[in-house]
């Protein structure tokens, strides 16, 4: 399809503003050509957009099982109440008093996520995960200074940690210490204590973790952190499985970050707007960013003055309507709906999970949490079918593939995150389609390797793109 | 491709050339260069930087993913491949011409295996 550009023409546009009044500027601020703007009507914008819309599949499209993202359906009812005037008509500087309504959100929200998560206090700043990771390890890294202690440059991170782990770790000065896992897939504690020393600030973990399983040693492995002196991070990207049945606090973690974007329903994915709340227990709640919500008998105000705080790490109080949405989910849902949620979205994936695993080899054949991952190394090695192929398949069915390739102590991994959100009628049809596909495998390999045929672009060329990418469009 | 015999290779899967002089290139095998894929980008360390038997001196990304390169020996960084830094496609298409670092003043090496011994060793792997 055209791009903007390639639709434009010269003179087409729709510009509702008058024309600007003389302004003398000094000709060193002028440009000295105009910037190349597409000139296009309301409409022909409006047809592009459409257009791209047509092009992408989302959850509105159809199945969505992209493992360790959590493609849930986001009630409407979230934009609803995310719309309401009294949430878009604000400023972020307009006095306390003509706002109280806003900060009793974040307040609100603050108690009920640090309930869920077991936490003491909540920050809504950072703007999505990798950057609440970035924010929870600032907190850990405060607190050791605070202490004296400038010898804990350390971050333990399991080698089955999603990548933005020792990347957020390496961000926030720490060097990264990666700790095996055993051929189970969880933590090797044996390793773990080995590793750990007067040097660890901490470990980050996610539980389930990558492979989607619980890790049983769970409190061993945060009672070994906290007596080398460490603290311990939970990564909240696969709470889905968990919320409202067990809490990170409880398990020992000391710090939290949530992807309200996943886990509680708000759109996600396209570039955000996110949000990466982070939690922590009381003893780290000075670090936290500043401004926090406190109230009084006068109400709700913003507490400016945090001598040991990290600082803002976004401006004002992050992306506030994705809290509002949030918010409501979680209020929709109550005490009760929250765990099952949960605990349907366990149920999805080992339905799934046991009605694929006579065809596809899984990683890990046990139970699994919210997301189960196969591998299709047998697959590749007998049919020259790889995991990149059986997810192109996947497209010409109409269904987003799993995540691939991932996690990378998987050789050949699909990982499939179904979510609760999806009726068993989605699921049956799912599990029919990778059993055919696994039949087009055995039967036709070399078929495979031409799909996708019916999307609107067929296999791209991803490693052209990567080594030589045409990043802005070229006017000559 | 076959393993040449006259390099050594380590079992996280970067060989090894002795230069003659005292002097060591290391660069990825071809085995490796397989299971990575199309590599898009390489990053290497500078000259005089210090590498460290077992620890990462830099890393290879590919469509699929970024992999730490680790260094068997001990020493200063003497030489690095630049050419690499803009076409990381040489090391898909003649891994061991595409040697990554040159490493001198080596004060440790680790226990290296011979292109025989390597095969073998990718056979139990498998």
């Amino acid at each position: 399809m055209q791009l903007l550009f390639e639709r434009s023409h010269p003179g087409r546009g729709c510009t509702i503003l008058p024309a600007c009044d003389d302004i003398n500027l000094d000709a060193s601020l002028c440009r000295a050509q105009a910037p190349h703007l597409p000139q296009l009507s309301e409409n022909e914008i409006s047809r592009h957009y459409t257009e791209l819309a047509k092009q992408t599949h989302g959850v509105n499209d159809g199945f969505y099982p992209l493992g360790s993202c959590t493609m849930k359906y986001n009630p409407k009812i979230n934009e609803e109440i995310a719309s309401l005037p009294g949430f878009t008509e604000i400023h972020p500087l307009q006095p306390e008093h003509t706002a109280q309504g806003c900060l009793e959100v974040l307040s609100l929200a603050d108690k009920l996520f640090s309930e869920i998560t077991g936490m003491d206090a909540m920050t809504f700043q950072p703007a999505a995960g990798a950057h609440g990771e970035l924010t929870g390890l600032m907190l850990i890294k405060a607190y050791h200074q605070a202490n004296g202690d400038h010898d804990r440059t350390k971050i333990l991170v399991p080698d089955s940690a999603h990548g933005t782990n020792p990347a957020s770790a390496s961000m926030a000065g720490f060097q990264v210490v990666s700790i095996p896992s055993l051929p189970n897939g969880c933590v090797d504690t044996k390793a773990l204590r080995q590793a750990a020393d007067e040097h660890t600030a901490g470990l980050m973990l996610t539980n389930p973790n990558t492979v989607g399983l619980f890790d049983q040693n769970i409190s061993e492995i945060t009672s070994i952190v906290h007596q080398a002196g460490g603290l311990c991070y939970y990564d909240g990207a696969n709470l889905n499985a968990i919320m409202g049945i067990v809490r990170p606090g409880d398990m020992g973690f000391d710090v939290v970050h949530l992807n309200l974007h996943k886990t509680f329903s708000t759109p996600h994915g396209g570039g955000g707007p996110g949000s990466g709340a982070v939690g922590c227990k009381e003893f780290l709640k000075p670090f936290l960013p500043s401004p926090t919500v406190c109230k009084d008998e006068n109400g709700y105000h913003f507490c400016r003055n945090n001598p040991q705080s990290i600082g803002s790490v976004k401006e004002f109080y992050g992306n506030f309507l994705v809290v509002v949405r949030a918010l409501t989910y979680v209020l929709t849902l109550g005490k009760e709906g929250i765990p099952e949620a949960s605990s349907n979205a366990v149920l999805n994936c080992n339905y799934m999970m046991n009605h694929l695993k006579d065809l596809y080899d899984m990683a890990f054949d046990t139970g699994c949490m919210h997301e189960f991952v196969m591998t299709l190394e047998k697959l590749k090695k007998e049919k020259d079918v790889s995991a990149m192929d059986v997810a192109k398949a996947l497209l010409d069915n109409g269904i987003h593939p799993p995540t691939m390739y991932f996690p990378l102590i998987v050789h050949e991994a699909l990982m499939v995150e179904p979510t609760e959100t999806e009726p068993r009628e989605v699921l049956d049809h799912a599990i029919e389609v990778f059993r055919s596909i696994y039949q087009t495998a055995i039967e036709q390999p070399e078929s495979l390797h031409e799909m996708p045929l019916h999307t609107p672009v067929r296999r791209l060329d991803e490693v052209g793109a990567a080594r030589n990418p045409k990043l802005r469009f070229s006017f000559e | 491709m076959t393993n040449p015999t006259n390099i050594l290779y380590a079992k996280s899967h970067e060989w090894v050339q002795d230069m003659g002089d005292g002097s060591f290139r290391i660069g990825l095998t071809d085995y490796a260069q397989k299971e990575l894929g199309d590599l898009v980008f390489v990053n290497l360390p500078q000259e005089g930087d210090e590498v460290e038997v077992g620890s990462a001196f830099g890393d290879v990304e590919s469509v699929k993913a970024v992999s730490d390169v680790y260094s068997p020996v001990s020493g200063v960084v003497c030489a690095i491949n630049e050419e690499l830094l803009d076409h990381p496609e040489n090391i898909n298409q003649d891994a061991y011409a595409a040697w990554m670092i040159q490493v001198n003043e080596v004060s440790d090496k680790e226990e290296l295996l011979s292109a025989e011994e390597y095969e073998k060793f990718l056979s139990e792997e498998e």
